[in-house]
């Protein structure tokens, strides 16, 4: 089994706010991140596959058609948006990080054919980032 | 779904590797220059990750104001421009960045209940690293 990680960068806006709670809720519990003008990240995506490495090609996944999935179902839809008002995953739920690697996992998981998704990892900003495992996280290993 | 949290935090410590179970030699030759009797510094950079399923009502795997609060209350303040070989948990141990990830994640454990703790990580250059991750899983 060989792991293979590919990254790539967007940038997005988004605040935190929950409807069900009051102002005065909303405003303690997210702070900075409450401001419904929203704020900015350049988020970093690292997406890692593993598999067998193919006798003929020596790879474990094109990295080509890696690269455009990730593009066509992450990159087209997050990158220079406003994520509580453009991203269908985010007019329900709160733009977390946890909740944009979830849903980051949920768009690839399904489109890869060859090689099998093992984590997303995605960072707000050098100092955070969030990993993912899927619905049967087994952890790192 | 499950998620893990990292949270990175950096604080600068002077140490010297040295153990009293060893002849002088025996020192020299294992911690080289580790074992100046002056002592050394470096920043540590400190990974913390916690993880847990994500919380419907609020997005988060936990409040980072609460994980960052703990961590600077207990860590930074405890180890941030000390000499690690001063501190209780150093006098019979040595100060090696293995043994404080050690103790580091000894004291989250023991004191952060709102995710639950997978690792901590510590980059003592940028070229070593040292993980920790509890006895059950050595």
């Amino acid at each position: 089994m060989v792991y293979l990680t590919r990254k790539a960068e967007f940038s997005a806006s988004h605040y935190y706010h929950n409807p069900a709670f009051t102002p005065e809720e909303n405003a303690r519990l997210f702070g900075k991140c409450n401001n419904p003008n929203g704020h900015g990240h350049n988020y970093t995506l690292e997406v890692t596959v593993k598999g067998a490495v193919d006798t003929r090609s020596g790879f474990v996944v094109d990295l080509k058609q890696l690269k455009d999935i990730m593009n066509r179902e992450v990159l087209d839809a997050l990158d220079h948006r406003f994520l509580n008002k453009e991203v269908l995953e985010f007019l329900t739920q709160i733009p977390s990080t946890e909740n944009i690697a979830i849903a980051i996992w949920r768009r690839l998981e399904p489109k890869l054919k060859s090689a099998k998704l093992h984590r997303v990892r995605l960072y707000e900003t050098p100092d955070l980032f969030v990993d993912v495992f899927g619905e049967e996280d087994r952890g790192p290993a | 779904m499950k998620a893990h949290l990292t949270r990175r935090y950096m604080f600068s410590a002077s140490h010297r590797l040295h153990s009293d179970d060893m002849s002088e030699a025996e020192n020299q030759a294992t911690y080289g220059k580790c074992n100046n009797p002056y002592g050394h510094g470096h920043n540590y950079n400190i990974e913390v990750t916690v993880s847990g399923p994500v919380d419907a009502q609020t997005g988060m795997v936990c409040n980072l104001v609460v994980l960052d609060g703990f961590v600077h209350r207990e860590i930074l303040e405890r180890y941030d421009h000390q000499n690690l070989n001063l501190l209780p948990e150093f006098v019979a141990a040595v100060p090696t960045t293995e043994n404080l990830c050690i103790s580091i994640y000894e004291i989250v454990k023991r004191g952060f209940s709102a995710a639950h703790l997978e690792r901590v990580r510590i980059e003592e250059t940028m070229m070593n690293s040292f993980e920790y991750t509890g006895e059950a899983s050595c």
